[in-house]
């Protein structure tokens, strides 16, 4: 007589398909997934927790690691919050700054997700492709921000630094460049046999399931629910910007590459139209004096020799620059109480000192009234929302993020019960987990 | 045309504690007895449609502002809620005693209630009745206390994740 019994198979943590970060406790019939259950937390950083015990402005360094892949648009997503709480309005040109970083964040998500899964279905040279193409973008973002990465480069009422110099050139070309990866990707993927099979009608959701489990973003788009933040309830410039939202059938791993192809390119018609658009920078007024380093117009002032001391200019380190007088209007909120002082104000007279000093000692700070307020951006995976409440002191009572991935992790049973388990590579990949915001 | 916060006013007028829109977020505080009700009334009613539970969470309110504000319950569970159809949000509190902290679940309504629920009971002690999975999501079962509480310093540590002092 035979026995048949189901296996009980443990995927992860330490699985390369898993990143290091998830447990899928599988069932097994033969090759056939059953039953899957999925464990999560093991990136948990106390995100939340820590953000309660410091200033408003000190969050940003933490929001860079939710989603590390694209902290720009966290950072935007932060800021955009507890500006709302302050009940603030920003420049214009900060703005279009803000819009065109989100959106060369999400190309370098996309990209990010679409060549790792590749590899993992055997396709090294696309994701040296992709990550070439990301390289481009990445060279963008460390230009402005001065780090590629953990960039905390949004400000509360405005951003760090204005662009550079000869930035629109430099940015037409990258994305020439990513174009021609993404031809070139596309070539490779989507007439490639082995890559349609193990994509097509693997890893399905159906519409209602997806709304049901609150899955935002490109996976819910890929069922062809027409969903985007940045449409519904338009936040920054995106009403005045021509983009489509790409939309698939099926809900399948095939289409949720569609979908995220199809983005990349209108997130590059966005950058494109935002240059157009933006208003003038710098505005060289009363900037007639030297340039000089920033310990010489410390000591000076300090000296008492402050005559002509407003109108030079300091030249500082290169993670600093951008945010000078001749910059300051045009990227910062005019608002003393929230927003740091132009550096030459800082170091060259005691009020902007005080000013400094005011908003950067504990017990001083951003004092956002009592209140509470949700604001949701579109990230790469999906809504990115922050819901802050705050009790009228320098650091929030509560911060709370709505990770997109979240609810995405949750529903991932519903993708793969009834499928193969070498199935499990691509869907995971396809569903673009990523474990700092969704562990926080 | 009434907004979703008017509707629940019409509708529920016993179980509102007090409803504001500061900064344009419709709110609603009501009694944890009514949260099942209104919450199928969300869903179900064509002009409502909130398909959407974007987000759960909860608040502590202990020694809120330093003491100064005194709320009457220590906790609040936050929920958001998303209409595809309409456009439109709404937020969701009700607020739980300290003793035995206990809110109807939603997970038959939403299923994306579930995983919120469990970090909710996770990080902040507060049990879902009818939920049908409730153990801990971000921590190890293991662990004591529950971390987002404002009584759990930032800075304990536990055996399994380091030294304990």
């Amino acid at each position: 007589m035979t026995q048949t019994r189901s296996m009980l198979l443990n995927v992860g943590p330490s699985h390369p398909a898993m990143h290091g970060v998830i447990r899928l406790i599988m069932e097994l019939d033969g090759e056939k997934i059953k039953d899957v259950e999925v464990e999560i937390g093991y990136l948990h950083r106390a995100f939340e927790k820590m953000c309660e015990t410091v200033m408003y402005t000190q969050c940003f360094p933490y929001t860079d690691r939710l989603n590390y892949v694209s902290p720009l648009i966290n950072n935007v997503g932060f800021a955009l919050t507890v500006e709302k709480l302050l009940g603030i309005d920003i420049p214009e040109r900060a703005k279009y700054i803000r819009v065109i970083m989100s959106e060369i964040s999400r190309v370098t998500d996309h990209l990010t997700c679409i060549g790792a899964s590749a590899m993992e279905l055997g396709s090294m040279s696309v994701f040296l492709y992709m990550i070439k193409a990301r390289e481009f973008l990445w060279e963008l973002v460390e230009e402005i921000t001065g780090a590629r990465l953990t960039i905390s480069y949004v400000r509360i009422g405005g951003v760090k630094a204005d662009l550079t110099e000869g930035f629109v050139d430099k940015t037409f070309q990258k994305i020439a460049e990513v174009r021609k990866v993404l031809i070139e990707a596309d070539e490779l993927l989507t007439r490639n046999r082995i890559f349609f099979d193990r994509m097509k009608g693997l890893g399905k959701i159906s519409r209602e399931d997806a709304i049901a489990y609150g899955i935002t973003g490109p996976f819910l788009r890929s069922t062809g629910v027409n969903y985007d933040v940045r449409k519904a309830s338009p936040y920054l410039v995106y009403d005045k910007l021509d983009f489509e939202v790409p939309l698939g059938t099926q809900g399948d791993n095939l289409d949720r590459y569609f979908v995220r192809m199809a983005e990349m390119e209108q997130s590059l018609r966005i950058i494109e139209q935002c240059f157009q658009q933006i208003p003038d920078g710098p505005i060289a007024a009363d900037l007639t004096g030297a340039v000089i380093p920033a310990a010489q117009m410390v000591d000076s002032a300090k000296m008492g020799q402050t005559e002509g001391l407003m109108e030079d200019e300091v030249s500082l380190d290169p993670t600093l620059q951008g945010g000078t007088k001749k910059y300051y209007d045009a990227i910062n909120a005019n608002r003393k109480d929230i927003v740091l002082p132009a550096k030459e104000n800082t170091y060259g007279n005691i009020e902007g000192l005080m000013n400094h000093f005011k908003l950067v000692m504990y017990g001083h700070g951003i004092r956002p009234p009592v209140g509470e307020a949700y604001f949701p951006v579109e990230g790469a995976n999906g809504e990115l929302g922050f819901y802050i409440v705050s009790d009228g002191r320098d650091n929030p009572w509560r911060v709370r993020v709505h990770p997109p991935c979240f609810p995405i992790m949750a529903a991932l049973p519903k993708c793969l019960i009834g499928e193969m388990m070498a199935d499990l590579v691509p869907t995971f990949g396809s569903v673009n987990m990523i474990a700092g915001e969704l562990d926080r | 045309m009434l907004t979703p916060l008017q509707r629940i006013q019409e509708k529920f007028p016993a179980d509102i504690i007090e409803t504001h829109a500061f900064r344009g977020d419709e709110t609603v505080v009501i009694r944890a007895a009514g949260l099942k009700a209104v919450a199928g009334f969300l869903k179900e009613t064509p002009e409502m449609d909130f398909n959407f539970l974007m987000d759960l969470t909860a608040v502590d309110y202990l020694f809120f502002a330093g003491g100064r504000i005194q709320k009457e319950f220590r906790f609040e569970v936050v929920y958001h809620f998303f209409s595809l159809k309409h456009n439109h949000r709404i937020r969701l509190k009700v607020p739980v005693d300290d003793k035995a902290p206990e809110v109807d679940t939603l997970t038959d309504l939403w299923p994306s209630a579930n995983w919120y629920e469990r970090e909710v009971w996770d990080m902040y002690g507060i049990k879902f009745k009818g939920h049908p999975n409730l153990k801990r999501i971000l921590m190890y079962e293991e662990f004591q206390g529950h971390a987002l509480r404002k009584d759990y310093p930032y800075n304990k540590r536990q055996p399994l994740i380091g030294p304990t002092y």
